[in-house]
């Protein structure tokens, strides 16, 4: 099979939609001549022209609103944001009007867009620029949240989000941009809501998602060698929440660590550690344990920066600790 | 512009007065405390929409406000008793329920809603523009704000916007003097709202907002920019609202005689002498069309009050155009 890398695999999920569905458009910060910030949507201005790939001011919270209008009105819109650390000038539009058009109105608009773009940290980037909002998207009812981990899964889940009705936040990362995999050439699709058990296991449930999974696997390879076998869960949809999968890979192993690249406080891993509790006490041989970053801003000096992340490091660690190992 | 005929003042007289009323029925239900939550009325400023009404078309043009919104899609075609309904949190609003006095919708009417969140609607109106421009339906959305909205960033963002991409929408803001308690003098270096499209280069204006045929014509021409693909247009209606921002208000603001003062260019007074002058409706008439409009408004309490409440799985079933969503639990 082919391989190609993220970008490319979110170009192709974009591009493919916009040839089947004219009520498609692509607005954003340098999405048009420029090819994308991070070239995600390179060739689409030659193929699609201006009318369809459009190049907007700074302005989140105005060009977030005008998509969210047009989608009442009939288009189907995907706005990038360069980076969700900048989605929050223009949060407004997402959690009170596209979130809540359908609702508020009894029903009467669906609000068919799709907010997409980077995010988390990328480098020393600092405070500002390494921020993950998953929980906070996924903590708004109206909203769907996905977060894809290798180019596969974000072509196929791009081009679900695409075509849903209801809002999807997609969230990418700076740092996959050039991930290569294998892709293949024909039309496929992969549903919203629907984890997917990335490497198959018998003695701990390590659950994850996003770039950061790649340190489960890291870690996983190595707690290997040592004889323990990882189950690890790409959960892929963060709302809605595949906890199927979860609680039965837990019922399964018994022990379960989840890592996410968030801050500790009230985030995803900690929603996840209620429903196990709540679905699958008396299958647990440990106490859930999850693994964020440091509960601080993130740092910029490289030292602090690798201290403030979670790496396989701590996650071969917390495997261990649920082990009694 | 269409001609301001007899016929024309008539039905801006029976739906300005019932506007009225069905803000003063609004009260007297809120005071019984049979509609809660927040409640702005529109009294005073009842000249904006009849004046809007006659220089659009309804078919394809599509109107947009903030939460002072309940007879607007009156005017647009929705069924009042629905609307009734809706603050009654009955099952039978317009939102069935769910949406309240601040959040009125109406996808058949061409009615955008109904906002809550200050200048939050401004980016959608351009976005409706945006998708009229995108399908080349000729329609053409009115942008209503207040005053206050006018300090929020959106405002600038989505004029910005709007102006570069020439989108066919006319933004209006109601001038009413005072966004909630502050005046307008208290909040800017500058009064005249209107020359805020002056540095976006948009065409902009000042209205009086208490006089529709005023009115209509500012927006008649705004329209005609806006449809023969020219962009957009800034109006500064300058009106006035009787009640307080919202029903709680105590008004200390501003003085009993500042509200006097203004009745006396009540918009409906305004077209009732026209009428009376040009003996365009005899006192009977003009009595029959007052007890069409005090029947209407008490139809429209009975339904509301007749209705019955939503059903529990309502609220699901609108959030997400999914079937089967799978929400989370929230009680055992």
């Amino acid at each position: 099979m082919r391989t190609i890398q993220f970008r490319e695999a979110v170009c192709e999920a974009m591009s493919e939609e916009m040839r089947t569905d004219d009520t498609i458009y692509l607005m954003g910060e340098e999405v048009a001549e420029y090819n994308g910030a991070y070239k995600a949507s390179k060739g689409m201005l030659d193929e699609f022209g201006p009318k369809r790939v459009i190049d907007t001011p700074i302005a989140e919270l105005g060009f977030a609103g005008i998509a969210v209008g047009s989608a009442m009105n009939g288009n189907r819109p995907i706005v990038e944001f360069m980076t969700f650390n900048f989605s929050l000038v223009g949060i407004d539009q997402i959690i009170n009007n596209a979130a809540k058009i359908r609702q508020m109105s009894g029903g009467q608009f669906n609000c068919p867009i799709v907010f997409r773009g980077p995010t988390a940290s990328a480098g020393q980037l600092a405070a500002t620029h390494s921020q993950a909002f998953e929980s906070w998207y996924a903590n708004c009812p109206g909203l769907k949240v996905v977060v894809p981990s290798n180019p596969y899964d974000a072509k196929g889940l791009l081009k679900s989000a695409i075509r849903d009705n209801d809002p999807v936040i997609f969230m990418e990362s700076e740092q996959m941009y050039g991930d290569k995999g294998e892709v293949p050439e024909g039309e496929y699709t992969i549903p919203l809501g629907v984890a997917d058990i990335k490497r198959e296991g018998t003695d701990v449930t390590i659950v994850s998602f996003g770039k950061i999974i790649k340190e489960a696997y890291v870690a996983a390879d190595e707690l290997a060698k040592e004889g323990i076998s990882c189950e690890v869960i790409d959960i892929r949809t963060i709302r809605p929440m595949d906890y199927d999968t979860i609680i039965k890979s837990v019922k399964k192993t018994n022990r379960l660590v989840i890592l996410e690249e968030a801050w500790p406080f009230g985030n995803v891993a900690t929603e996840i550690t209620f429903q196990v509790q709540s679905q699958a006490f008396d299958y647990l041989d440990a106490p859930v344990q999850k693994i964020n970053t440091a509960d601080t801003p993130a740092p910029y000096s490289p030292a602090l920066l690798k201290e403030w992340l979670p790496n396989s490091g701590d996650v071969i660690k917390a495997v261990k600790k649920v082990m009694y190992k | 512009m269409k001609k301001v005929t007899k016929e024309v003042y008539l039905k801006w007289y029976e739906d300005m007065l019932f506007w009225r009323k069905f803000e003063d029925k609004l009260a007297a239900v809120y005071i019984q405390q049979k509609v809660r939550g927040f409640l702005h009325l529109y009294n005073g400023q009842e000249a904006v929409l009849a004046g809007t009404l006659h220089a659009i078309d309804p078919s394809k043009d599509k109107l947009i406000t903030a939460y002072r919104n309940h007879v607007q899609p009156i005017g647009m075609g929705v069924d009042p008793r629905k609307v009734m309904a809706e603050l009654y949190g009955k099952a039978t609003g317009t939102s069935h329920g769910l949406g309240g006095s601040m959040h009125i919708f109406s996808k058949e009417h061409n009615f955008y809603g109904g906002h809550g969140i200050v200048g939050g609607q401004i980016p959608l109106g351009a976005g409706l523009a945006f998708g009229d421009k995108y399908f080349e339906t000729g329609g053409v959305t009115l942008c209503y704000m207040g005053d206050g909205a006018v300090r929020q960033g959106s405002l600038h963002e989505t004029f910005n916007m709007a102006m570069n991409w020439k989108l066919p929408v006319v933004f209006i803001c109601e001038n009413n003097g005072y966004a909630m308690g502050t005046s307008v003098e208290r909040t800017a270096n500058h009064q005249e709202i209107w020359k805020l499209g002056l540095g976006y280069e948009m065409p902009c204006g000042p209205v009086d907002g208490m006089n529709p045929v005023k009115v209509a014509e500012a927006i008649s021409e705004a329209v005609e920019r806006a449809r023969s693909g020219e962009g957009p247009t800034f109006l500064e209606m300058k009106t006035y609202r009787y009640r307080g921002h919202s029903m709680s208000d105590a008004q200390h603001y501003r003085t009993k005689d500042e509200v006097e003062e203004y009745k006396k260019i009540d918009p409906i007074t305004q077209v009732l002498d026209v009428i009376k002058e040009n003996n365009y409706a005899t006192e009977e008439e003009i009595k029959a069309m007052d007890k069409r409009v005090k029947d209407l408004v008490k139809e429209c309490e009975q339904f509301a009050e007749e209705s019955p409440f939503p059903e529990k799985n309502i609220m699901y079933d609108v959030v997400y155009d999914q079937e089967n969503y799978p929400f989370l639990p929230h009680k055992l």
